[in-house]
């Protein structure tokens, strides 16, 4: 239905790649009808890709939806075994593969696979049938397996009125202009890269992909395709203003990006700012949510961005911290063990309302509560003004002597020393406290500082409870590709470190 | 009466507008230009748009009753008005967000 409104409104834009020979709108409607009917005839229950980012990404977002067919993006990066016993829990399904490893997921009862090129070639041309779908908005229309930091990867499920909501609420059909491109480097089975293409499409923005994320291939891409928004992990961000740093003061900027959105972790302070100022003319907005909620449910603009970098108030200048205020569709709160709402500026659970909020889970019950409020196991507080500060998954707090300790504050005062590059804190069995507090510290190369140094500085920022009680350096911290820190292999990497107690 | 849920469609009697449900169930007296509006689909018996809901409808843009208890996004528009009875629906301002994704 949104690509439908985006062909009849604008169907001659370009929709997807170079501005000139492009798909345009027109053409990408006909080829997901076109792919609706192959999906179809094939009688599976779902639609998945197995690949990098290509123009076969929206045709088969689209054209299952269209099939009445749930979406599922699988991670290509998993191992062969990782991703065959996920295909088995779509089972039957087609799975849209990369012709590079078309040896992947052969032979799985019920599994059908087309190529990436196989797909295009078939769509190419060829007439789009007369449009008929289910306009309930119940349909399931993304499955988006977790990222399984924490255990078994989980279904996460979005309905079609879960999206349509998240869209319409946050955009405005037609609100780009014609010169305006968007560069999406989230791959597809990240819910931002799904909401990527939805967004842009109702927008009227034309998508160019980047499938492989590379900072110095992004700012490339930005300049020659005069890329206006773009949306990256902080991650991304880091590597990105290294490249510019690199070009030194008269190198070229980016003086085509006007937005550029961050968010999917924990953004350490050093990096936005020097992006703020490597990027003056940039609009940064910061964008919090989760696969459960349709993508983002609070941020914080660009205005706010400015502002907080320019005051000396604290409470202020720590909102470039946080994930700014609430979409204008979304309810925030923040709640105690109990689910009591706690008091202004007080830390919680993250719990959120909003039509676009699914918390739905193939195969179980819904995890939102019989009123539609869901708790996304983030923990954070809210200022006086409505500022959301995130502070990390509530899995991750440190529990040392009954106290929690949230490790994104440690983080945040370790990554601002002058030769830390990136920092983590976890948590390890101790007798005497239940954890204990390790702090994991990647230097600059040719930095150096001592462990005393950095415990101090933790100390003099900090209540004396959030001091590590040991600092190990390490050459780097174990992330995944779409820039979420793993923690339980950096905890069992370093299991030697706590005295093996059960707790 | 057209009975109204999330997701159905209607299309205009006397002109080219078509909206889709976004808000609003059951009995609703929705009309396009005055007169009835009718299930997608249905042949339109021609005619324009009444004098006082001439006013058109715009392609994207969401209309509302003032309980905000109806609403319409447009599909399609056309010369005619939205309303439900005599009274016109007014169009939803959209507060502009930054692009987040």
């Amino acid at each position: 239905m949104l690509l439908e409104m985006a062909a009849d409104g604008f169907g001659d834009r370009v929709a997807l790649g170079p501005s000139d020979g492009g798909l345009t709108y027109r053409e990408l409607y006909d080829s997901a009808g076109v792919a609706s009917e192959r999906f179809r005839a094939d009688g599976g229950s779902h639609v998945a890709m197995a690949d990098l980012s290509s123009a076969a990404l929206p045709v088969s977002l689209f054209g299952a939806a269209w099939a009445g067919l749930p979406f599922v993006p699988l991670n290509y990066r998993l191992t062969d075994d990782e991703l065959a016993a996920l295909a088995s829990r779509i089972s039957p399904a087609i799975i849209i593969v990369d012709p590079d490893s078309p040896d992947r997921l052969t032979g799985i009862d019920g599994i059908g696979l087309l190529s990436r090129h196989g797909l295009m070639d078939l769509v190419e041309g060829a007439e789009p049938p007369e449009p008929e779908w289910d306009m309930s908005g119940e349909g399931t229309a993304i499955e988006l397996f977790t990222s399984g930091t924490t255990g078994e990867p989980k279904a996460a499920l979005l309905r079609h009125r879960h999206l349509v909501s998240y869209v319409l609420g946050s955009v405005e059909f037609m609100g780009a202009h014609e010169d305006e491109a968007a560069l999406v480097s989230v791959p597809p089975y990240h819910v931002a890269g799904i909401a990527a293409i939805l967004s842009n499409v109702y927008a009227g923005r034309r998508v160019v992909q980047l499938p492989t994320f590379d900072a110095g291939d992004w700012v490339a891409l930005v300049r020659a395709e005069s890329i206006t928004s773009a949306m990256v992990v902080p991650t991304m961000l880091t590597r990105i203003v290294e490249v510019l740093d690199a070009e030194g003061p008269d190198g070229p900027g980016l003086p085509t990006l006007r937005s550029l959105s961050y968010g999917g972790g924990r953004m350490p302070s050093p990096t936005i700012l020097r992006a703020l100022e490597l990027l003056p003319t940039t609009a940064f907005v910061n964008a919090y949510g989760l696969t459960e909620t349709s993508s983002t449910v609070a941020l914080l603009g660009p205005d706010e961005h400015r502002e907080a970098m320019a005051s000396d108030d604290p409470v202020v200048r720590a909102r470039l911290g946080s994930a700014g205020r609430p979409l204008p569709t979304i309810e925030v709160t923040i709640r105690d063990d109990l689910g009591d709402e706690v008091a202004v500026g007080q830390p919680g659970e993250i719990w959120v309302r909003g039509e676009q909020v699914s918390g739905e889970y193939r195969g179980s019950a819904p995890r939102l509560t019989p009123d539609g409020w869901f708790p996304t196991h983030d923990g954070g507080w809210m200022d006086a003004d409505g500022f959301l500060h995130v502070t990390g998954r509530m899995d991750d707090v440190i529990v040392k002597g009954g106290q929690n300790v949230s490790p994104g504050e440690i983080e945040e005062v370790l990554v601002c020393h002058p030769a830390v590059a990136d920092a983590a804190a976890i948590g390890l069995p101790d007798m005497q406290w239940g954890e204990r507090i390790i702090a994991a510290v990647v230097l600059h190369p040719g930095a150096s500082a001592s462990s005393d140094e950095l415990r101090d500085a933790v100390r003099d920022r900090l209540r004396s409870n959030r001091t590590p009680d040991h600092v190990e350096f390490v050459g780097s911290l174990p992330y995944n590709d779409t820039g979420k820190l793993l923690r339980r292999v950096l905890r069992s990497d370093l299991a030697h470190l706590g005295d093996g107690s059960t707790g | 009466m057209p009975s109204l849920k999330p997701g159905s469609r209607f299309t205009s009697s006397v002109c080219t507008t078509q909206v889709i449900v976004v808000k609003g169930a059951g009995e609703v007296d929705l009309r396009c230009g005055g007169a009835p509006m009718l299930a997608a689909g249905a042949a339109t018996d021609g005619g324009l748009p009444a004098e006082g809901a001439s006013g058109g409808t715009l392609m994207g843009k969401r209309y509302v009753d003032p309980d905000e208890t109806v609403e319409v996004l447009c599909t399609k528009p056309g010369d005619g008005s939205l309303g439900v009875g005599d009274a016109l629906l007014d169009l939803k301002e959209a507060k502009p967000l930054p692009a987040s994704d």
